[in-house]
């Protein structure tokens, strides 16, 4: 039974000699691990004391302000939540109606694989758990299989698929000449990559770099993983539906034609960025499947990854997202507060373009303005970073990347100035 | 044309057997049946409760308009995090003071248990991990997932329905030196059975003297005996002698929290260098598997446990909770006596905290889900919070029947 407090107090007086025993300590032997890259600039950029600097490292969106926003659909659904659920826990796989209008986001509105019931979907710990999920999947189910990843791509998936045990590899896609892409080593590497290979694509918004396919590339691509590959999965990361071009479907456009020639994909989906629910860590992964008892199946043994991992997904987030894509006028509200959001970007890039241009700058940056998405790929080199930080207190992560959330029309032209400095003599 | 799936070779898996239990109650349309099987508190109405404190706290959270949703660090909220420690340490626990504990907020008790076991899968010397038979389904799970290699000790004595003390002491005795070894705080799961103070001290003595590596799990402070200090005790007997441990800390049920997944990982180390050095390396674990954790359910927390207000409305609700659940028991064993069920039904009372293992076979479970529409898990194991004293008697019949039945 339990302890009283007194004969508790008695027995922990007593310091035991067989506790001090060893005096060293399991972890002595335990490397600090290295700061994450890009988390740590937003740490030196908090410590730093200038009134003029400026955060481009951060992959949150920002107001004209420079402030964090909260959207106003996710204020009302909150005052509409709160006080009047319970929290019990969801089902292994999340929230079922959270996952139904996911689903219909990426799959859209009408899609016949929705109505067949062939998608295999879970609620995940956003876009980072979806990831995850579905390389431990990858592993389990597809055991001699390997991931191929781009080269730039969101450092943490490279942490994903090791941690996940699957063998890596790469496949060209960016061209630092053109700051482009390089979409020719792109479908060689993807032709000559083993049957049977998975492939990670961003269905929009490049992260580092913004650089996205065109839609005539992304029908080639699909095409060649129809005819002219063995059975090449395709695994899509879209973590900023909506927030790319302002139109959600629009965003989905990679992952349309991909159904349309008949794939069976996967999808990480992420509300992180186009409802601004970041911390709350709302997301959805799915698998196409060949019919409903698969779809079943293979939902079934996503649950029992998810199980040991955390049991169930958090509730509030997903009662955020359903509350919002449930309601008309809600999702109303929210694609036009999307589309403000994707606006603000897209102005951004072509005021930091048209300041460069102003100054005279020798270089061309039109890629800022061909760019998509949060991220702007700047072409800068990791010592022009470093001269960006230490003279003009300019945050950003070395390999030249931008986000475009950090720009304002209060800082813009400080920043084109700056960048016109550190590279007019490159 | 890929017709064919790459996952055309993936089967259905099992239903969980936990959760397995509620599928199939939800399904059932009998007006009597009920629900023993998942370990959620329900009120005497049989219905889920959000605490009053907890309400308030979310209420406080909506209005202000100054909080924003950003990432929380990988680590999670670093208030939630000194608050968790100091719960389950003690707030003026040496070990807090001496900077030795590393915190980090994880996704309720399990996310704290698979992060706890993907650290020492890769820092740690000795890869078993030896769990107490029985334990909560999910264990063995987590731990191999997270790269350990599962071996059992004896907890559970059905002759007695007690604990097997001896068998406990004698299997850990002969553990390699260096294992790690998995303790429930209090209010064992699923066996309602807790070593003594008495037997603690003789756990943790030959726990240290063969260097074994504690890693509580704690679940139900403050729900077992409503005394949220009292539940802490065997946890810190061990963190007092100065050694190092691992503790899995959740808020689902002491604070009803269940569907927000909160929960923290503390590691107590040596030197508050090693702690420093171990939180960089936890870091690297939860960076792949979900980035950071979620602020809802964590910022609820935080904001009741630095309110003296607050916490002390929290303990009230904590300890009604305990008490009806003591409640139940007491009257479930009334309840057999004057049936005159034959056996023993001490262990209803004696055992502690939401669960009862009642002893009962899975004949006798599989009898009463039929017959009476009680669903339970085939173990044995029924959920007190389920209960309310106008169900007892209705489960008190299926007893006494499955065991004339069955005996």
């Amino acid at each position: 039974m339990a302890f009283t407090t007194a004969m508790a107090c008695r027995l922990i007086g007593r310091k035991s000699v067989i506790g001090a025993r060893s005096m060293s300590s399991w972890w002595r032997n335990v490397e600090p691990a290295p700061k994450d890259p890009i988390l740590g600039v937003t740490e030196a950029f908090l410590a730093d004391p200038s009134p003029d600097k400026v955060n481009v490292g951060v992959g949150a969106y920002r107001d004209d302000n420079g402030k964090p926003v909260v959207l106003e659909c996710v204020r009302e659904a909150e005052r509409r939540i709160a006080g009047k659920l319970n929290m019990e826990y969801l089902p292994m796989g999340g929230s079922v109606k959270m996952v139904e209008e996911t689903l219909k986001l990426a799959y859209g509105e009408n899609s016949e694989f929705i109505k067949d019931k062939r998608i295999a979907a879970v609620q995940s710990l956003s876009g980072t758990g979806a990831c995850r999920l579905f390389a431990d999947f990858q592993k389990r189910f597809s055991p001699d299989s390997q991931i191929y990843i781009p080269v730039p791509t969101w450092a943490n998936h490279h942490n994903i698929w090791r941690d996940a045990q699957v063998p890596q590899r790469t496949y060209h896609y960016y061209h630092p000449e053109s700051r482009g892409l390089n979409f020719a080593a792109l479908m060689d590497d993807i032709k000559n990559a083993p049957n049977g290979s998975f492939i990670l694509l961003h269905a929009c918004a490049h992260n580092p770099t913004g650089v996205d396919p065109s839609e005539e590339e992304w029908r080639e691509i699909s095409h060649l993983f129809k005819f002219q590959v063995k059975n090449h999965f395709a695994f899509f990361d879209m973590a900023y539906q909506g927030f790319a071009s302002g139109d959600p479907e629009r965003d989905a456009k990679s992952i349309r034609i991909f159904l349309e020639d008949g794939h069976h994909i996967g999808i990480a989906q992420s509300y992180a960025k186009n409802m601004g629910l970041y911390g709350q860590r709302v997301g959805c992964l799915s698998v196409l499947c060949e019919n409903e008892k698969q779809a079943v199946a293979v939902k079934s043994q996503l649950q029992q990854l998810a199980r040991p991992m955390y049991s169930n997904p958090p509730v509030h987030g997903a009662l955020i997202v359903s509350t919002i894509l449930g309601d008309p006028d809600l999702k109303k509200l929210w694609l036009k507060e999307v589309k403000v959001m994707a606006d603000r970007i897209i102005s951004m890039r072509a005021s930091l373009r048209e300041n460069l241009e102003k100054l005279g700058s020798p270089l061309s940056w039109k890629h800022i303005t061909k760019q998509i998405g949060m991220f702007c790929y700047s072409g800068m080199t990791p010592e022009q970073v470093d001269r960006l930080t230490k003279e003009y207190h300019i945050y950003m992560t070395r390999n030249g990347r931008i986000s475009m959330a950090g720009i304002t029309t209060g800082n813009v032209g400080y920043l084109a100035n700056a960048i016109h400095e550190v590279t007019k003599s490159a | 044309m890929d017709s064919d799936s790459v996952f055309g070779n993936v089967v259905r898996a099992p239903e969980d057997p936990i959760l397995g239990v509620t599928v199939a109650y939800n399904k059932d349309t009998s007006p009597n049946k009920l629900n023993l099987g998942v370990g959620a508190y329900r009120t005497e109405e049989g219905k889920p409760l959000v605490l009053n404190v907890v309400r308030r706290a979310e209420q406080m959270l909506v209005n202000d308009l100054s909080r924003v949703k950003e990432y929380l660090p990988i680590v999670g909220l670093a208030e939630f995090n000194k608050l968790s420690a100091k719960l389950i340490l003690g707030a003026e626990s040496p070990a807090i003071q001496e900077k030795r504990v590393t915190t980090v907020q994880c996704l309720s008790g399990t996310g704290s248990l698979r992060v706890g076991g993907e650290f020492l899968s890769r820092h740690y010397h000795q890869l078993t991990i030896f769990i107490p038979s029985p334990t909560w389904g999910n264990h063995p799970k987590v731990f191999t997932l997270a790269g350990l290699s599962v071996k059992t000790y004896r907890y559970y004595d059905p002759a007695t329905r007690g604990l097997d003390f001896h068998g406990l002491l004698e299997d850990l005795g002969a553990a390699t030196e260096g294992s790690i070894v998995l303790l429930h705080a209090c209010a064992h799961n699923p066996t309602g059975v807790d070593p003594t103070p008495d037997q603690w001290e003789q756990i943790r003595q030959l726990i240290r003297s063969k260097a074994l590596l504690p890693f509580f799990d704690s679940a139900y402070q403050g729900f077992a005996s409503g005394s949220l200090d009292a539940d802490a005790q065997s946890v810190r007997m061990f963190v007092a002698d100065g050694g190092e441990c691992l503790i899995a800390q959740s808020y689902a049920k002491n604070m009803g929290l269940y569907g927000e997944r909160v929960g923290a990982l503390s590691i107590v180390c040596k030197t508050a260098d090693v702690a420093s050095r171990v939180e960089s390396q936890l870091k690297l674990v939860i960076r792949p598997m979900y980035s950071n954790p979620p602020i809802h359910g964590a910022s609820i927390v935080a904001t009741i446990l630095k309110d003296r207000d607050m916490y002390n409305e929290w303990t009230i609700e904590l300890k009604a909770m305990a008490d009806r659940i003591i409640t139940m028991r007491q009257q479930l064993f009334d309840a057999l006596s004057a049936r005159g069920t034959p056996g023993d039904w001490s262990h209803i009372i004696k055992q502690i905290g939401m669960f009862t293992f009642t002893g009962l076979n899975s004949k006798q479970v599989a009898f009463m889900t039929k017959d009476y529409h009680i669903y339970m898990t085939s173990d044995g194991r029924i959920s007190m919070a389920g209960l309310s004293s106008k169900t007892v008697p209705h489960l008190a019949d299926a007893i006494h029947a499955a065991v004339a039945r069955f005996g």
